[in-house]
């Protein structure tokens, strides 16, 4: 019932772990296949090895995530033998999460990386957390956009995808820009910058100050711009942000996504949210009587 | 999960670079577990609970980079921020005898599981404590005072209690037990190993605390999973017992830095 093919690729189910979440190792992204999804999404690999952030990175509230890793990561050359270790592990796809602070930079990652035995790459050009070094998120620019999904294209040897930001207003035009450009996929979305205070400390509780705020309060933004870019392009959408529950699933798939990116949900139903989360859509199907996803994709677009 | 002000209410210097410091706040934790400890504009760090008495909680720190550092520059009332307490604990177990391997600031939660312990109906505690040398043993004169606690020291040196070595002193009290002890241990992660594959040899129960680079300590980040199981240790651990720690493929071997990439040891 809950068995989708995206870019002729099956996966046993809709959800895919997202990137940056107990994504560093190759036993962790399988470990997560055990506990439920039909994929995984490999923290974001660089081409040099990066440390990250200071701590605190994170920080959680019953409504909300923050987070501001800084994208640490073994960088390519490390980041192989994870890959390998997952694929002699389990036998679900894995999505390889690149990024890059140049055109050039990224296509020598993507090109690097597809000597590791993946199913996509992810280009990860939305994380608003390393503004200081890599200046403002090529998601924001559609020229960046095309110029990165070129070159990315042009050295992969598996179908890319480009992760978007819901910081971009017009995110629709960036899906558009980036389809032009030969995408095979866009994930939607990334983080949005937030900032928390703690307030006996009068600091910022983020080591990095800003941060992205993912978990149930991007759910709404999420959907907004999943359903705008489903309504703009014709490439499958991987829909992501703020998914904790089956429910959650469903209307990210009606408003249009193929595949359901799932992260902070781990924070608030643990790791076993995965299988929760499948378990809850297979229920709500069954008393819909909803056959297929098929049958509901995009489904809040007809009126 | 935010961080909780806490204010230092007292701080025990240990030895040159070693301290306890004690924080008023009701942290209802249980030994082995570990809080997140904040220091605002330096750093986060895991730290094991060396203490938790209901109104103030104990860590002992070694004095080692930038967040620990400034710690040992704050005074009684100075605040800091600590999240937790996280992952798993310790057997407290009635009617057994436990045998403790302790290293370096590992004395501190395993004095702590003994406080919880030493209560109990049929208890009884061998505490193997080991450093280098006399001046770096820690927490004897606070052992001395648990009941039903007989303490080994050794020192590398001989400058105190037997010259040699923790697993010394184990395989003698394993070799000789008549009932089936639990095998409890803390401190650097070779020496673990050690105790652990003694446990193995005269098939003792066992727990371990095994330690790894931490970023959130709640699960999400993925920085303390370990191969090739792809558990975290601030969920699944830092304790684990004996027949996880034998499928940690890694334990002993290597473990990952801030970056993810594998460290020997
Ligand atoms: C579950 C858990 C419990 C812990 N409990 C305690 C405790 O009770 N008391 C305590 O003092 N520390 C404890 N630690 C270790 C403590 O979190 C680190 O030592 C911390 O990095 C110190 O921060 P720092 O900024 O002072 O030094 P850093 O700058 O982080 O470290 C300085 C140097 O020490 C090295 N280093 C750091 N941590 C380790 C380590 N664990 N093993 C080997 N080398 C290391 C670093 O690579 C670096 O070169 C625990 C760690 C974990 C995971
Ligand atoms: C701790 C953490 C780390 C993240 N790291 C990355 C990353 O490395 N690359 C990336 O593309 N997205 C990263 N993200 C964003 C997520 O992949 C996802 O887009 C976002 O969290 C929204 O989904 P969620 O609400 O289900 O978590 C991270 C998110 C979190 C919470
Ligand atoms: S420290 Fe983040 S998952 Fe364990």
């Amino acid at each position: 019932m809950l068995h989708t093919t995206f870019l002729n690729k099956t996966f046993s189910n809709p959800i895919v772990l997202a990137s940056g979440i107990l994504g560093v190792t190759g036993a962790s992204l399988a470990h997560m296949v055990e506990n439920g999804c039909g994929g995984v999404t490999t923290k974001s690999i660089s081409l040099e090895p990066r440390p990250g952030h200071k701590n605190p990175t994170m920080m959680g509230t019953d409504d909300y995530f923050l987070n501001a890793v800084g994208l640490s990561n073994p960088g390519v050359a490390n980041a192989l033998p994870e890959i390998a270790k997952f694929h002699s592990l389990s036998t679900a796809p894995i999505i390889a999460s690149i990024f890059a602070g140049t055109a050039d930079e990224f296509g020598e990652v993507a090109e690097h990386i597809c000597a590791s035995p993946i199913d996509f790459i992810e280009v990860n050009i939305s994380c608003p957390n390393v503004g200081k070094e890599f200046g403002t998120p090529f998601a924001y620019s559609t020229t960046a956009i095309e110029a990165i999904t070129k070159i990315v294209k042009s050295k992969s040897t598996v179908p890319i995808i480009i992760k978007l930001s819901p910081n971009a207003w017009n995110i629709a035009e960036m899906a558009k820009a980036a389809e032009a450009a030969g995408a095979d996929a866009i994930t939607a979305v990334n983080t949005i910058s937030g900032l928390m205070i703690d307030i006996e400390s009068r600091r910022p509780i983020l080591a990095n100050k800003q941060g992205g705020v993912s978990g149930p309060a991007l759910l709404p933004i999420a959907l907004k711009c999943v359903y705008d870019i489903y309504a703009s392009v014709k490439i499958p959408i991987i829909g992501t942000g703020g998914v904790t529950t089956g429910r959650d699933a469903i209307a990210m798939i009606m408003a249009g996504a193929t595949l359901v990116g799932v992260g902070s949900a781990a924070y608030y139903r643990e790791k076993t949210c995965f299988a929760k989360i499948v378990a809850e859509m297979a229920e709500f199907m069954q008393t819909e009587n909803i056959k297929s996803l098929a049958e509901i994709r995009g489904a809040a677009h007809t009126n | 999960m935010l961080p909780k002000t806490v204010k230092i209410s007292k701080i025990i210097d240990e030895n040159p670079s070693v301290k306890t410091f004690y924080f008023s706040h009701n942290l209802k934790s249980k030994p082995g577990q570990f809080v997140m400890l904040w220091l605002p504009d330096i750093d986060q760090k895991p730290f094991s609970i060396s203490s938790d008495d209901g109104e103030n909680f104990g860590l002992t720190v070694f004095k080692r980079g930038p967040l620990t550092e400034k710690l040992f520059t704050l005074k009684v009332g100075d605040r800091a921020g600590s999240t937790g307490p996280f992952g798993t604990c310790y057997s407290i177990l009635p009617n057994r005898h436990y045998i403790m391997v302790a290293g370096g600031y590992g004395a501190a939660p395993l004095s702590f599981l003994s406080t919880k312990i030493c209560e109990l109906p049929g208890v009884t505690i061998d505490f193997i404590v080991g450093a280098r040398s006399k001046d770096l043993l820690l927490f004897e004169d606070r052992l001395k005072l648990i009941p039903h606690l007989k303490i080994h020291a050794t020192t590398d040196d001989g400058s105190a209690g037997r010259k040699g070595r923790v697993t010394d002193v184990l395989e003698e009290l394993l070799k000789n037990a008549t009932s089936k002890p639990l095998v409890v241990t803390c401190g650097p992660e070779l020496m673990e190993k050690a105790v652990l594959d003694l446990c193995n040899k005269y098939d003792s129960d066992c727990e371990l605390s095994i330690e790894r680079q931490m970023k959130c300590g709640f699960g999400i980040c993925g920085q303390c999973a370990v191969d090739d199981l792809g558990l975290c240790m601030c969920i699944d651990g830092p304790v684990v017992n004996r027949a996880l720690a034998n499928r940690i493929f890694e334990l002993g071997k290597y473990h990952r830095d801030k970056a993810g990439n594998k460290i020997n040891y």
